[in-house]
């Protein structure tokens, strides 16, 4: 038994919750097909032990599992899960029901869903009280307001008589944190809990279980893809592949030195907070994780890996225990960690950084543009003549863009990019402002645009799920550009479909097949080479890689980057996340509820000044470098709604740096600091100067985990 | 919530002006002259002249129409042409015993109908849930008059239990009209029945399958609670729009049923009305018949929005 000695080492550590080789199944017609394999775990008071796996990796499977939650379609094949000294796996239903709440708490990824609508949020907490902790009408609903006070939700009482719908994303999530540790278990199973929250909100929550972990003193199964999630919150992480545990190690111990070639693919797949495409491309993972039933029988991971050999083909590893308190399931480990192999191939520029030449004339130019949009007014409204609601979701934006340049344009949720993206691409039409193209006025809507336009200004959209006909081959959706803006003949088209699968690297006879015979990140590539195929000056990608696994991600930051090498397009690149946008932009637009805050180039992005919202948010990213110190700056309240904006400077009810009156009343002036950066803000360039320090910087790693 | 009621009557009350409207087309649209048909072939012109003169059929259609309803308002509903009685007790009568018809049946119906579907639900494709689908479904299938005679045939001829005929007399006290009622309520209560338990299958179905079930399971509650204070809760919202419909239909659609006991209600008075070509009367019972309608669906709206807090939001 490989993991002995591990379970004497954990008896001295006082382990709470232990899972012995546990195999789950799903079934798939007349058949259970394997979706976890042999997976064990130990978990001791006060320890966070982070899961992670791109989907279809079946870390909530062991999640569910470990809860007794899987339901219908799935069971567990093998296996214990011991908690305090109790096999869960032999209890029934309703010996469960007193260890769930009491011992063993879940959060889970979606708050809205997993709170019953039509229950008033404070009896939501208070009925797991009564149950758990005898106490009465009174107690538990008073009880229920100080969870809810513990959690920082302001004005508790209020939130307490509140319906769920009647919160924002980040309050549901902590009423979903307040549920799970309102009856004090011991052990808690957080699925993805922060997935679906902003950056800011993210953090704050972050720090919160961080926080609360500690009094309470709680073991956690920490379930995320995020790896600088785990990076902020975990003692140790396990790394899970196609249902398969192929790492373990001490948080910092993976970070610096992953042993798993999954695992230093998975660290290199996504962009550190200040990598730049022109220094590396990213290394990603090349294929797609395995459907279950697909799975190979020697090492799960070894058809992607880049540094397979035979036997890795034949014979499945097994979980090495190493020394340190590590453990692997890789047949060369002992090769990686001396260093005599790496799937880290030397740093390659994947594009040659560009001069920009500031004589050529802009591309597209946006002249105070603003979208707002009316709300539905009821009859009895009209009939009153009220003036129907105002949405001001672009509120005054002008922003230079020049040939070839790639802008990276920034926000949480609710900050109207997307919408001005939809205002220049014409799908929501300007309210107000001047845009022009290629020096042309640019109309507002698409029906008033020419043939010519529509050409070259093109759009990738973020779920490529649902921007592909599915009754439409690949290759007849790609045709369509072809044939409609450009005029080919079918002969023609098809040559040139050919081609443009073989540049987003697609064998061609993908053009036979139908979207859903396509994997996520096959698809993404078919919407980027649909936009590609009339060689457009302007590429507007709306959040075309956050629905996308990591490694797949990768990939297509890549092919955007080479294609757009080759071509010379413009790239209007929208995102929620500062690194992803920092590693393929030229320059950084940061916008929030319709204006833009900051504009900078990338190069300058983690330099001081910065505007106050860009400091949060850059504060606010999640750092897998363990080498890196991050400054602490966490935002109050959410994002304000763009039916109501804020007088003044638009942050300013949120700006830690806030100074007066002046911020509450005043539009701030825009300021250019001494590196060029352009700054929406009441506060002097050089104060900003002073009072900042930069919010990443090296230390020594000691230090970086111990909080 | 005030608002929101607010809004529901002014729907309400523009519902009932189109349906006013629309049934007053009727009468325009109908072939022949409503004084010949009242005053028959033998009237000559000067006496057509005179019925259209007293009723005012010269006047323009708006003030036809205005004055028509500004009567219909104030219980002025006119004459039956048919058997020149007040229309207006004659539609009383009838709406009060549809009216007990239709309570009767809800009684049966809705709590049986509603048991059925949730225990079909909670053991989706299960023995019981199959069980109770092929029973009800083959009911639905039936029409009425078969049900209806099978009925008469076990429960009063061979049984003796409860009377054939429901022609129940003007006038008799509730309680002794009673047994009368049950067996076209249960006639009614067979057609509603498989309606109503399928969407309560499928409401309690659909929502345990949403996380917040899971929810409540993982805080440990007994399963009677995370069913009944949870599920049911969300599930049998739908089940109170299909009833408030229901309502409707039971007030006026019981044609057949009606007819199989000789049951004097609406839905048989408006055979009668259209029989008789007695257009007044077609009105007057039309005009009931969408109130009960609209106003069984303000109450379902009023009640669904209650129980539902996110309705309220707008």
């Amino acid at each position: 038994m490989k993991w002995n000695g591990r379970c004497i080492i954990s008896e001295s550590n006082n382990t709470l919750l232990s899972i012995r080789s546990l195999t789950i199944a799903y079934q798939h017609g007349n058949e259970w097909l394997e979706a976890v394999r042999d997976f064990s775990l130990d978990i001791g008071h006060g320890e966070t032990v982070g899961l992670v796996g791109e989907s279809g990796s079946g870390k909530s499977t062991v999640a569910l599992a470990i809860m007794r939650y899987l339901g219908q379609g799935g069971r567990v094949v093998a296996g214990e899960v011991w908690l305090n000294g109790r096999n869960l796996l032999a209890l029934s239903p309703t010996q469960m029901r007193h260890i769930w709440g009491r011992q063993l708490s879940m959060v889970p990824q979606d708050p809205l869903s997993s709170l019953n609508p039509s229950i008033r949020v404070g009896e939501q907490l208070a009925e797991a009280l009564r149950h758990h902790m005898g106490m009465g009408q009174t107690t538990a609903a008073q009880r229920a307001v100080e969870l809810l006070e513990m959690v920082r939700v302001p004005d508790p009482e209020r939130v307490a008589r509140s319906y769920p719908h009647q919160i924002s994303g980040g309050m549901q999530q902590r009423v979903m944190i307040a549920m799970a540790l309102g009856t004090e278990p011991q052990m808690l199973v957080l699925d993805e809990p922060t997935t679906n929250l902003d950056v800011t909100t993210q953090a704050a929550v972050l720090d919160l279980f961080r926080e609360l972990i500690q009094r309470q003193n709680t073991a956690v199964l920490y379930v995320t893809h995020n790896l600088g999630v785990v990076a902020r919150i975990c003692n140790r992480v396990t790394v899970l592949y196609a249902g398969e545990q192929v790492e373990d190690a001490p948080t910092a111990d993976l970070f610096r030195q992953p042993l798993h070639p999954y695992s230093q693919g998975l660290l290199d797949s996504v962009p550190q907070l200040g990598q730049h495409k022109s220094q590396a491309s990213l290394q990603g993972i090349s294929g797609h994780i395995p459907a279950l039933g697909e799975r190979p029988s020697g090492c799960v991971f070894a058809p992607r890996c880049t540094l397979a050999v035979d036997e890795c083909y034949e014979k499945r590893p097994s979980w090495e225990s190493l020394p340190n308190g590590r453990f692997v399931r890789c047949h060369r480990w002992a090769e990686i960690a001396s260093g005599d192999i790496s799937t880290r191939h030397p740093a390659q520029a994947s594009t040659p950084p560009k001069p920009q030449p500031q004589s050529q004339p802009p591309l597209l130019t946006l002249d105070n543009v603003q979208v707002h949009f009316g709300l539905g007014r009821s009859l009895a409204d009209t009939l009153a003549r009220k003036p129907p609601a105002k949405v001001r979701a672009v509120d005054g934006i002008s922003l230079t863009m020049q040939q070839g340049e790639t802008i990276g344009l920034v926000g949480e949720s609710g900050s109207g990019k997307t919408t001005l993206a939809r205002a220049i691409i014409g799908l929501e039409p300007r309210t107000n402002g001047q845009m022009t193209f290629c020096q042309i006025p640019l109309p507002p809507t698409l029906s008033e645009r020419t043939l010519e336009t529509l050409r070259h200004l093109q759009y990738v959209f973020q779920n490529p799920e649902e921007a592909l006909n599915p009754y439409l081959t690949i290759g007849e959706t790609l045709r369509r550009p072809f044939i409609t803006l450009l005029g080919y003949n079918r002969q023609q088209a098809d040559t040139a479909v050919r081609h443009l699968l073989q540049q987003v690297k697609l064998p061609p006879h993908y053009a036979d097949r139908l979207p859903h015979q396509l994997s996520g990140g096959e698809k993404q590539r078919i919407a980027i080479a649909r936009a590609f195929a009339t060689n457009p000056d302007l590429l507007i990608a709306d959040e075309a890689v956050s629905a996308l696994d990591v490694s797949v991600q990768a990939a297509i930051l890549n092919l955007l980057a080479e294609l757009q090498t080759e071509r010379q397009n413009a790239l209007l690149f929208i995102s929620h996340d500062l690194a992803v946008v920092g590693y393929l932009a030229d320059r950084i637009a940061v916008m929030y509820v319709g204006k833009l805050m900051e504009l900078t180039e990338t190069a300058v992005l983690l330099e001081p000044p910065y505007h106050p919202y860009t400091e949060a948010l850059l504060s606010a990213v999640p750092i897998t470098n363990p080498e890196v110190s991050q400054e602490h700056i966490r935002l109050e309240g959410d994002v304000p709604s763009q039916t109501n904006v804020p007088s003044g400077c638009p942050f300013h009810p949120r700006c830690p740096r806030y100074l007066g009156d002046i911020c509450a009343n005043q539009t701030p002036p825009w300021q250019t600091t001494r590196q060029g950066k352009q700054i929406f803000c009441h506060i002097p360039v050089d104060e900003l100067q002073q009072i900042q320090k930069p919010v990443l910087r090296e230390h020594h790693a000691s230090e970086a985990h111990n909080g | 919530m005030a608002k929101y009621i607010l809004r529901r009557l002014s729907f309400l009350a523009l519902t009932l002006i189109l349906t006013s409207l629309l049934v007053f087309a009727v009468t325009q649209f109908v072939p022949g002259d409503v004084a010949r048909i009242v005053l028959g072939r033998e009237a000559g012109e000067e006496a057509l002249e005179a019925f259209r003169e007293k009723f005012g059929l010269n006047d323009p259609l708006p003030v036809q129409y205005l004055r028509w309803l500004g009567n219909f308002v104030t219980g002025d509903w006119g004459e039956s042409i048919s058997t020149r009685s007040d229309i207006y007790p004659i539609v009383m009568e009838r709406l009060r015993n549809s009216l007990q018809l239709a309570a009767i049946t809800l009684i049966i119906s809705v709590p049986l109908a509603t048991l059925l579907g949730v225990i079909a639900g909670l053991n989706e494709n299960r023995l019981a849930d199959n069980l109770i689908s092929v029973a009800s479904l083959s009911v639905v299938g039936l029409p009425e008059f078969v049900t209806g005679l099978i009925l008469i045939e076990v429960f009063s001829r061979r049984l003796n239990l409860l009377p054939a005929n429901s022609s129940v007399r003007q006038g008799t006290p509730f309680m002794d009209a009673l047994p009368m009622l049950i067996l076209p309520a249960i006639t009614a209560t067979l057609v509603l029945l498989a309606y109503i338990a399928r969407l309560t299958r499928a409401g309690v179905v659909e929502e345990l399958k949403k996380p917040y079930v899971r929810t409540a399971v993982l805080k440990g509650l007994p399963y009677r609670t995370v069913i009944v204070k949870h599920v049911l809760r969300n599930a049998l919202l739908p089940t109170i729009t299909i009833i408030a419909i229901s309502f409707g239909w039971l007030i006026s659609g019981l044609i057949v049923i009606e007819n199989v006991f000789n049951y004097p209600g609406l839905g048989r008075l408006l055979v009668f009305a259209i029989d008789r070509r007695d257009l007044p009367l077609m009105q007057a019972v039309t005009m009931v018949t969408v109130l009960g309608f609209a106003l069984a669906n303000l109450a379902a709206d009023l009640l669904y929005a209650y129980l539902n807090p996110r309705i309220r939001l707008d």
